[in-house]
């Protein structure tokens, strides 16, 4: 318990004496909304992995590309 | 739009990307070192000062490490949407290096980092300095994992093509890690980090001595710093050197198109300058270059280690040399047609169940294999990367690499006599050196990428069969989110950069 709270300490007091990380952590939470929220929600969804349901088809897909160039 | 535009255009969304990833990967690779060098000073001597020294430039590398984290999770997005097809037959061979990398990123950096930062006075000097040191490492050993990854792209070993799952599978794994063509690149990129690491405190301390402040502080960050980046610079060219002696054995066209060179020759030489003929076209006879300098023998002895050694030309690797044995490329290609007709062929025997149909197409597949990609090409010139842009990328590299040594020598000697604030030309190159670090970093990559075209994997798989098939206007807006994105984080990078500088080491400008 003691370890646990000196952990916690050890970081609650090194995010409170941040002067530019402070900066630097908002502009770090900003840019993970833009990648995770934005980006990868409406931009980037992974083809194979939203059009077919298992490895098979998409293997079958991939082949068919392959095959048929 | 067509198939053209949407490869170009994932091409260039990839190359946007990486670029700018690379704009913040170096310094973190440098930088890290060189700050457990000067902390190392400080728990060695107990000087304050050292201390001070160490804590500034700690401040410069959270900014530049927390500005580009995760900026090279926008290439794996990448992979899945505009790269389905490669990123499905890579997967078990890039599943390994990238889960380690992962999980090494995440517990070696993340830990210690915060040691590093938050434990300057709440653990001990020799638990905060062994901390700094393991950044450093788990910076570099990350790297490494990612450049396995490419390293294999450039040149495929330890795998087989599964014709079912349709994916290259790995069958040795330390032959994938101790890839010659991994542990070259691994070895270069991350001595070139350790250069941009040296360049960047060598050229803001040259301008603190040009301000003629903080000189106590500039005057020791040059010397680690300089001393640092001359014995980078050594291992640069060192490992630059064994990187192109593995593009001469795996990648000729790379080779070829890196000199120029169309019409091989035994006894070759390196063109250390010149201007290509842009009107030249394969097997035409005209002259390769407008005007070169070339060093004499050195490109057969630097690719194949023997002054005699024929070096292919892109005339010989296209038209093909039966006098040395070297296949035309429309040899390649009829035989990527067979293996893509034999794993046609077999796919369709294994859904009628016709086992005999199957072993036959198997074994003409594998007798094919290595050709597979060839198979989709139209045209045998199409084998040969852009010439202009590799060429000249790599000598904007090598030329500023060799600026980087003579400018790390002479530094370091003037500040070891004690001379140092009396040049102020050579402080005010080392300033200006900075971005030409960065220009050097990103034409490397340039070379290394631009330069395997067609290939998104050596041989196996062209570009035009690696993407997916998606509508390019999404590609079109993305491209411009992330330009926007990208260079959104480059302009509050260096605006808080300089900030920190101004502010100076007095004003305590750690994070």
């Amino acid at each position: 318990m003691n370890m646990i709270k000196r952990i916690v300490l050890f970081y609650s007091d090194g995010f409170k004496q941040m002067k530019v990380g402070k900066t630097l952590w908002l502009i770090i939470a900003i840019k993970f909304f833009l990648f995770f929220i934005l980006l990868k929600l409406f931009f980037f969804h992974d083809v194979l992995q939203t059009n077919f349901s298992n490895d098979t088809d998409r293997a079958n897909f991939v082949i068919k590309n392959l095959t048929n160039p | 739009m067509d198939s053209t535009l949407l490869v170009e255009l994932s091409r260039a969304q990839f190359a946007l990307t990486a670029l700018y990833h690379w704009l913040f990967v170096p310094l973190t690779l440098g930088l890290s070192f060189i700050i457990a060098i000067m902390e190392s000073l400080y728990v060695k001597t107990g000087d304050e000062t050292w201390k001070k020294i160490t804590k500034f430039w700690m401040g410069l590398f959270a900014i530049n490490f927390a500005i580009g984290l995760a900026t090279g999770i926008i290439l794996e997005f990448e992979f899945g949407t505009n790269w389905s097809n490669y990123s499905w037959i890579v997967g078990d061979i890039f599943g390994a290096p990238l889960a380690i990398e992962g999980i090494m990123a995440f517990f070696m950096e993340s830990t210690f980092f915060a040691v590093m930062f938050f434990g300057w006075d709440k653990v001990s000097k020799k638990v905060h300095l062994l901390s700094t040191w393991l950044v450093a490492i788990g910076s570099n050993l990350s790297a490494l994992w990612i450049l396995v990854a490419n390293g294999w792209m450039q040149h495929p070993v330890g795998m087989e093509f599964n014709l079912n799952t349709a994916r290259f599978e790995m069958k040795n794994f330390f032959d994938v890690l101790f890839n010659p063509n991994a542990i070259s690149k691994f070895l270069h990129t991350v001595s070139s980090g350790y250069v941009m690491g040296a360049l960047f405190v060598v050229g803001i301390s040259a301008w603190y001595l040009l301000k003629k402040r903080d000189i106590l502080f500039a005057k020791r960050s040059i010397i680690v710093a300089a001393s640092f980046g001359l014995l980078a610079s050594v291992f640069l060219t060192l490992t630059g050197d064994e990187s192109a002696h593995q593009v001469a054995l795996t990648q000729p066209t790379k080779l070829a198109a890196m000199e120029g060179l169309y019409d091989g020759k035994s006894r070759a030489g390196i063109v250390a300058i010149g201007q290509l003929n842009t009107d030249k076209k394969i097997g035409d006879g005209q002259k390769e270059f407008i005007w070169s300098i070339e060093i004499p023998y050195a490109l057969s002895f630097l690719g194949f280690r023997n002054i005699n050694a024929f070096v292919p030309g892109i005339d010989d690797l296209v038209l093909g040399n039966p006098t040395l044995s070297i296949e035309p490329a429309q040899s390649k290609i009829d035989k990527g047609k067979v293996a893509i007709a034999s794993l046609k062929t077999y796919k369709e025997a294994m859904r009628e169940n016709d086992n005999t149909k199957a072993t036959i197409a198997f074994q003409s597949f594998r007798e094919n294999q290595s050709f597979l990609g060839y198979g989709y090409l139209n045209d045998p010139a199409k084998i040969i990367p852009p010439v202009g842009i590799t060429f000249y990328s790599f000598h904007i590299m090598v030329g500023l690499g060799s600026w980087f040594l003579a400018l790390f020598f002479f530094v370091l000697y003037f500040s070891m006599v004690g001379k140092i604030e009396t040049k102020p030309l050579l402080l005010k190159l080392a300033f200006l050196s900075i971005p030409l670090g960065y220009v050097a970093g990103e034409a490397g990559w340039i070379v290394a990428e631009v330069g395997r075209q067609p290939w998104a994997i050596q041989s196996m798989l062209p570009v035009g069969i690696a993407t997916s098939s998606i509508d390019p206007i999404s590609i079109m807006i993305t491209l411009g989110l992330f330009a926007t994105i990208f260079t959104g984080l480059l302009i509050a990078e260096i605006k808080i950069m300089l900030k920190q500088v101004s502010i100076g080491p007095e004003g305590e400008a750690h994070v």
